[in-house]
């Protein structure tokens, strides 16, 4: 299967590839997908006083299009507030990555990795 | 060295030079149709054709007579076992086959289920091997078919097809082998070995795509329905003009097979273990699928455990290889192969297919290791099922979303 570029540069080039602390108050984690599908996405954000998304990290077992939209995805949130983070859709990141059908349930997971390491941090408070 | 690197022999090979000169004159100046009896076209084309058949018939041990040309390995199944079974139905209706078959396989006998055949599909070994007692006892008074495969396309993993056969042969079933993956790569005697019916493709063993042929035995004579009807050649079971320098690609193929067959099992028997020691050596958590004693020279099946297989395909773009994972299809459904040697769908989904072969070398082999390890080493560094299990958590442990 032919990538397109965004895809490519994101797998390449992986940005915020890591991990926090999990047990961190300021951090929200969230896990999605399962090994037997052959997606596994784990995203974390750091969330400041001021309810603010300042930094972002990810693990992902998955193919290309599951990394890249990983990838993406912590760029994305950077700097947003929990509100605005909770506001992108796997339309949008399907988008912007030019997914095929295929592949659109890399999309769903990022999305829904998003949704659970928010909802993972508003636990912890 | 050239990139890419070709390591997908099981998917196909090049023609082999060797092959192709001898072609082309079939395709320009002597381009006569083999069955035109009536001028000196036709003799040619004819001649070439013979001696095509008995270069085929030579290299499994059969006659001449017994050779049906066709398109490939794909034809010459759903031929053998639409053709059997449509043929013998009044005598009985079930057939035997293995879970781990090629599609072409699988699907003509799914066919025949939805016309009312009973078909049995038996499991195999963790080793991909089929368990002879469970054959034995699978065997009806109604039984007319066992077809299975030479070699596995996936794990290369090769069959007892003499002990099949004589099974077979004792209860008076017909034994149809899915050859594509065996033939010209290790002897096979159809005589032998007691097969009634071979299925044979060109493109496996460094002929042309497109190009093929079926063993139908002919003491004890074995009887077919054709599943496609016209001029009447080859016997009435495969209709069609015969494309002669197909044909002549196919031929020479074969005679080549048989002469260099120790030799390029040496040495490609070398560079897989070169291989898969460069591996396994410098890589912890991966697992070679399927026998390794009984299976092609050429073939290397390896699960690199929390690294899945289409990602791991992305980082050593310069090599051509196959993955188990099927995560492109729609079903997102891991290689059923794998599955059934029991290899667990989180593992099938980490398993690459390297297809070493004639024109393979060392340098090539290792740039691979080199490559593989290094982008095995980057993509644990972002799994996040490594990252667990190092931090010693068991992935059995954790409840999964649903896919
Ligand atoms: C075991 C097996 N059977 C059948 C086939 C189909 O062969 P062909 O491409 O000649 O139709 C292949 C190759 O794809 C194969 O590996």
């Amino acid at each position: 299967m032919a990538y397109n570029d965004k895809v490519l540069d994101h797998y390449e080039n992986p940005r915020n590839v890591g991990s926090f602390d999990k047990n961190d108050d300021n951090v929200g984690t969230g896990m999605v997908g399962a090994p037997a599908c052959g997606d596994v996405m784990k995203l974390q954000i750091k969330v400041g006083d001021d309810g603010v998304i300042n930094d972002a990290k990810f693990k992902t077992f998955g193919c290309g299009s599951a990394i890249a939209s990983s990838s993406l995805v912590t760029e994305w949130i950077k700097g947003k507030s929990l509100d605005d983070a909770l506001t992108i859709k796997n339309k949008d990141i399907a988008e912007e990555l030019a997914l095929p059908p295929v592949k659109i349930h890399c999309s769903v997971l990022a999305e829904d990795a998003i949704k659970q390491a928010i909802t993972d941090y508003k636990k912890k408070q | 060295m050239k990139l890419p690197i070709y390591m997908d022999n099981q998917a196909t090979t090049p023609v082999d030079p060797r092959v192709l000169e001898l072609m082309i004159p079939w395709f320009t100046e002597k381009f006569g149709n083999p069955a035109s009896s009536s001028h000196s076209f036709g003799w040619e084309a004819d001649t070439a054709v013979k001696k095509a058949r008995k270069q085929v018939a030579d290299l499994i041990g059969a006659d001449p007579k017994e050779i049906i040309f066709t398109s490939g390995a794909t034809e010459s199944d759903n031929i053998a076992i639409l053709g059997v079974a449509n043929f013998h139905k009044e005598r009985g209706n079930h057939i035997i086959t293995l879970v781990s078959e090629h599609k072409a396989v699988l699907d003509s006998c799914r066919f025949l289920e939805s016309e009312g055949f009973d078909v049995t599909y038996l499991p195999v070994q963790d080793n991909g091997l089929i368990d002879l007692d469970l054959l034995v006892n699978a065997f009806t008074d109604k039984t007319i078919l066992v077809t299975v495969m030479a070699a596995n396309n996936e794990i290369g993993v090769i069959q007892p097809l003499a002990q099949i056969g004589a099974l077979c042969r004792e209860r008076k079933v017909y034994f149809h082998t899915d050859a594509a993956q065996g033939v010209g790569k290790y002897p096979i005697d159809v005589n032998k070995m007691n097969i009634d019916l071979l299925s044979i493709s060109g493109h496996k063993f460094y002929a042309p795509k497109g190009v093929g042929a079926l063993y139908v035995r002919r003491r004890p004579r074995v009887r077919l329905k054709p599943v496609m009807f016209g001029g009447g050649h080859e016997r009435g079971i495969r209709s069609g003009t015969l494309p002669t320098p197909l044909l002549v690609g196919l031929g020479a193929a074969c005679e080549i097979a048989a002469q260099d067959m120790e030799s390029d099992n040496r040495r490609i028997l070398a560079l897989r273990e070169r291989m898969r020691q460069g591996i396994l050596g410098q890589l912890s958590d991966v697992v070679v699928n399927g026998d390794l004693e009984q299976r092609l020279a050429g073939n290397l099946n390896i699960s690199f455990n929390y690294v899945e297989g289409e990602s791991l395909m992305m980082a050593i773009k310069d090599v051509a290889v196959s993955s188990g994972s099927a995560c492109t299809s729609a079903s997102l459904e891991p290689s059923y192969v794998l599955r059934a040697l029991g290899v667990n769908e989180e593992m099938a989904h980490t398993s690459i297919r390297f297809g070493l072969g004639r024109f393979s070398t060392e340098e090539e082999v290792d740039f691979v290791v080199k490559t593989i390890v290094k982008a095995v080493n980057k993509l644990r560094e972002m799994s996040p099922l490594w990252e667990m299990a190092q931090e010693g958590i068991n992935m059995d442990d954790i409840e999964w979303a649903a896919h």
